[in-house]
């Protein structure tokens, strides 16, 4: 008990050096959002820092811009859709690769982890082949399911170690109690898992929010993500409309992490 | 789920030649056993004898290599484990920690689809039964550990099973908890006629609590039968070993008179008399010596008669109502030294009549001596019919 307390004391009170790095890296860390955020409430009609007064014409630019908005809104479909694609799967994925034994579960968990050392670009191009030759190019389901290759690797890590940490037992327990294999998972192992889900869930819906490469390959003029769009209107000229979409996202983020905190806060029995 | 009908009162079970092998490792080596309706059996064994493999083959969860599993006679051998309606209380209790007391004790009722109101009816009484009345709200983190047992142990029971299996469920607690559950758990087991099968690998708990005590060793059945006659009649060496204390002096029988006299040599040049039926000369074999069997005294004279050792004194240990004497004998050969416990009752006032160094003479009648063999056959071979693996 007392060396407890003192190890961690040792760890709440680091010597100075230690504090000064931190701050450091934490500087690094946060100065271009720090800078993004005011300089998106600029008066200037130019990118300036520090802005020379406040004004909202930038996210009156934004949010009035029928183009921005669907972009927004192809983005919030494909990064929901790809994050209930790759909870699905990856839940379908880790019960057989932690729960039993056969004999090609390296070979196939190796399979599942391919993607990541794959560059993104080489699935981008792939996959632009194989959409292309189906019809399906440009269209918000074909950026789905390529943002879901790209994020499963790390949503079957995830999953796989949530499900890893559920005893194994309580569903035993559970059958002996008359439950059915499903009944099992559906009323013991999917609640135990769930804060695993959501975080999977979550990471595929802000990757997907943020990443280029797959819809500008996939994308088309029907289906332009806020990053195409970001993208593009970067290729034109920087104005600070681009400082306002950047808080936006952040704000998403922001906001999206609070929530999956209080979420795992409301529980009482964690 | 209407197939399964609550039945109240235990039913018998019977296992028939029952097998497990994992590859060309046999955890479970044919058992045969057979517990009575409302019966109390233990399962008793050092670890890794396949005490867990056979529960968990009773409950469904390993299935058996061959072998009949009988319960009320039918063989459930293919059933899966929701639709055996037996009671599990697992080691750790397996609570689900998401739902409260009041919800983990209703699941199996949910899962038979009982009515609402009769689901909060029964849940209410069974907590009240393990005296848990009040605390249905709590999660099982916020109860200690002898509550959350309560609570395996409502679960398990509040679908009212025929059959009741535990594995180690106080191997967790401690030693003043554990023996207040012990009789808790008795007395509950003979209100609501269940048949239970209880794994442990504490004697005293076996004794505590058994109608029927099996010892397992090496996957197989080493004994069984009542607590009476496992620690009074032992079949082997290791049974004696395993059900409380005993001294056992390994030897080879020398000779083996008709009338059942034994004379055993051990290794340090003495002797044993006994009486037993069944051997012969040449087999090894182990005298039971009860510490409470043996008598000491002061040596006196130079021959030593008809089993009696002489001895020093080693340690002394002061046991209350009785002294406990460590008694090395052989010590002129160390490594054949053997220690003989002897266990003398006070007499009166007097406190130790020896003390450590003293020079004894440990004494015992010829039918005080339990002669055993050493232990079953204990060879992992496979079952007839699989071997090779599977
Ligand atoms: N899945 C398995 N694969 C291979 N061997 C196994 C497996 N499960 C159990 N065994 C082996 O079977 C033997 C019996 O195991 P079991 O769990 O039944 O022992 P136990 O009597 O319950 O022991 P303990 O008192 O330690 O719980 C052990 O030697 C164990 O290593
Ligand atoms: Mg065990």
């Amino acid at each position: 008990m007392g060396s407890d307390v003192m190890g961690s004391d040792a760890l709440l009170n680091p010597g100075l050096p230690v504090r000064v790095f931190a701050w450091i890296m934490l500087a690094f860390l946060m100065a271009p959002v720090l800078i993004i955020i005011p300089v998106s409430f600029s008066s200037a009609q130019y990118l300036s820092f520090p802005p020379p007064g406040f004004s909202l014409q930038w996210y009156e630019r934004f949010l009035g811009n029928k183009d921005w908005l669907a972009a927004i809104w192809v983005s919030i479909q494909v990064a929901t859709l790809s994050a209930v694609l790759t909870v699905i799967i990856a839940t379908l994925a880790a019960i057989p690769l932690v729960r039993s034994d056969f004999s090609r579960k390296t070979l196939i968990y190796g399979l599942l982890l391919a993607p990541m050392i794959v560059p993104v670009i080489i699935t981008a191009i792939a996959l632009y082949f194989i959409f292309a030759r189906i019809g399906m190019g440009g269209t918000v389901i074909a950026i789905a399911i390529g943002h879901t290759i790209v994020v499963m690797p790390i949503a079957v890590v995830v999953l796989s170690a949530t499900l890893q940490g559920v005893d194994s037992r309580l569903e035993n327990a559970a059958m002996s109690l008359g439950a059915s294999r499903f009944q099992a998972f559906r009323r013991v192992t999917l609640p135990l898992i769930a804060p695993g889900i959501i975080s999977a869930g979550l990471f595929a819906f802000l990757t997907s929010f943020d990443e280029l490469v797959i819809p500008l390959f996939l994308g088309g003029p029907n289906a332009q993500t806020l990053a195409v769009r970001i993208w593009n209107s970067v290729m034109l000229e920087i104005e600070p409309t681009i400082a306002a979409v950047s808080t936006f996202l952040i704000a998403l983020t922001v906001l999206i992490m609070v929530a999956a905190n209080l979420l795992k806060k409301a529980r009482r029995w964690a | 789920m209407s197939h399964i009908k609550d039945v109240t009162g235990g039913t018998p079970i019977v296992l028939e030649s029952l097998w497990k092998t994992y590859a060309n490792f046999v955890a479970v080596s044919g058992i045969d056993l057979s517990v009575g309706a409302g019966r109390f059996c233990t399962v008793l064994g050092p670890s890794g004898s396949g005490k867990t493999t056979t529960l968990m083959m009773i409950a469904g969860f390993v299935a058996p290599t061959r072998g009949r599993i009988l319960v009320s006679g039918r063989d459930i051998a293919a059933l899966p484990p929701q639709k055996r309606n037996l009671g599990v209380v697992f080691q750790n209790y397996a609570l689900f920690p998401h739902l409260t007391v009041f919800d983990n004790v209703a699941f199996p009722l949910i899962m038979r689809r009982v009515p609402q109101a009769e689901i909060a009816q029964r849940v209410e009484r069974m907590l009240e039964t393990v005296e848990l009345a009040g605390l249905g709200g709590r999660y099982p983190r916020e109860l200690s550990g002898g509550q959350q047992q309560r609570v395996a142990l409502a679960r398990a029971l509040v679908f009212e099973p025929r059959v009741l299996l535990m594995d180690e469920p106080l191997g967790a607690l401690d030693k003043k908890l554990r023996s207040s559950l012990q009789i808790e758990l008795k007395a509950l087991q003979r209100r609501l006629d269940v048949t239970v099968i209880y794994v442990t690998h504490d004697q005293e708990e076996a004794l505590t609590m058994a109608d029927q005590i099996v010892v397992m060793q090496g996957g197989r059945i080493e004994q069984n039968g009542t607590p009476e006659d496992l620690y009074d009649r032992p079949a082997t060496a290791f049974v004696a070993g395993f059900m409380g204390d005993t001294n056992l002096v390994r030897g080879v029988v020398m000779a083996a008179d008709k009338d059942g006299t034994l004379r055993i040599d051990h290794p340090t040049g003495r002797r044993i008399i006994a009486r037993a039926s069944g051997f012969q000369a040449g087999d090894h074999v182990a005298a039971s010596l009860r510490p409470e069997c043996l008598s000491i005294e002061s040596p006196d004279g130079p021959e030593e008669p008809e089993n009696a050792w002489d001895g020093r004194i080693a340690a002394v240990t002061y046991l209350g109502d009785a002294i406990r004497y460590h008694v090395a004998v052989g010590e002129n050969r160390p490594t054949l030294a053997e220690t003989l416990v002897v266990k003398a009752a006070r007499r009166g006032t007097e406190h130790r009549r020896f003390s450590e160094g003293d020079a004894v003479r440990v004494r015992w009648s010829r039918s005080d001596a339990r002669v055993l063999p050493p232990t079953r056959a204990d060879a992992r071979i496979l079952p007839p019919m699989q071997a090779g693996g599977h």
